[in-house]
């Protein structure tokens, strides 16, 4: 058996107060992506990074439960959605497939320019949905302890952690 | 401004003295733990040097008040993650080195080599 695992007061109380921080910095790095460092998929990665950090402190089970399965399964393919989305409605539209600036119908140039822009940060922000979603799965698939597994899947997320 | 380039080249100079002996410590010191109390205290205090001297050539702008935000995110989370992995160390069973050469025998709330081994086959599944 197991020693029961407590991680120590200080760095629980840290780990928490700068999850908020991580997500907000997961946000800058994705609204910058386009004129510098930065984009979709690195914002995705720091914005999953919040809850591998929350399950690594307070417990795999704590730490899920700030996204249960439900919501990460359900942000992969959404991300993704979002992003086919945005190339097909420029398709309808007229234009090519992902051809943003087509998305502006009758708009002069600016507009143009302007729905280019929006369309770029909106197809980053489908990526990093769907980024955030798969490292979120990856992660707590493969740290799963042995008591988590083979539990019927409804019931997984109502068991409390033992090693809280 | 020449008062600003001073403070500036005083910063990044004293920052990167501190990161020379901090570099030195982790070398020469002999085993984990005086390692991390080489690396956790002059780490923090170098980088906080050397950012704040960037801060003096900047000015105030939007850069200096990220590189100030770093220093302060610094300051707060490498202490705790040092305090994190010695913390770990102890619990899991590392014994400080002792400079006579007599053996540091195990402390209250340290594992043993056995305790470890079996934690360790808890997380690989006995591989």
């Amino acid at each position: 058996m197991m020693r029961p695992h407590t991680e120590s007061l200080v760095v629980r109380f840290i780990a928490r107060r700068s999850v908020p921080f991580i997500q907000l910095f997961a946000l800058y790095v994705v609204a910058h992506g386009e004129d510098g460092p930065g984009g979709g998929f690195q914002g995705g990665v720091i914005f999953a990074s919040a809850f591998i950090l929350l399950a690594l402190t307070e417990g795999w089970g704590r730490g899920r439960s700030r996204m249960p399965e439900p919501v990460s399964d359900a942000l992969m393919p959404a991300g993704a959605l979002l992003y086919a989305g945005i190339g097909l409605v420029a398709l309808l539209l007229g234009g090519g497939f992902l051809q943003y600036a087509s998305l502006a119908v009758g708009g002069d140039q600016h507009a143009q320019h302007l729905a280019h822009h929006f369309g770029l940060i909106g197809i980053e922000v489908g990526v990093t949905i769907t980024v955030a979603g798969s490292m979120v799965t990856l992660f707590f698939e493969m740290a799963r302890p042995k008591h988590f597994l083979n539990v019927p899947r409804r019931r997984r997320r109502h068991r409390p952690d033992p090693d809280a | 401004m020449i008062l600003l380039d001073v403070l500036s080249a005083l910063g990044l100079l004293l920052g990167t003295l501190i990161l020379i002996v901090t570099a030195l410590g982790v070398v020469r010191f002999p085993d984990f733990y005086s390692r991390l109390h080489a690396a956790g205290k002059g780490d923090t205090l170098g980088l906080a040097f050397v950012l704040l001297g960037l801060v003096a050539t900047a000015g105030l702008s939007l850069v200096s008040l990220k590189l100030v935000f770093i220093v302060f995110f610094v300051f707060v989370l490498n202490p705790t993650a040092t305090h994190a992995l010695a913390r770990g160390a102890w619990v899991c069973g590392v014994r400080p080195w002792r400079a006579t050469g007599e053996p540091f025998l195990q402390r209250e709330g340290q594992m043993t080599d056995e305790e470890r081994d079996e934690v360790v086959d808890d997380h690989t599944g006995g591989a």
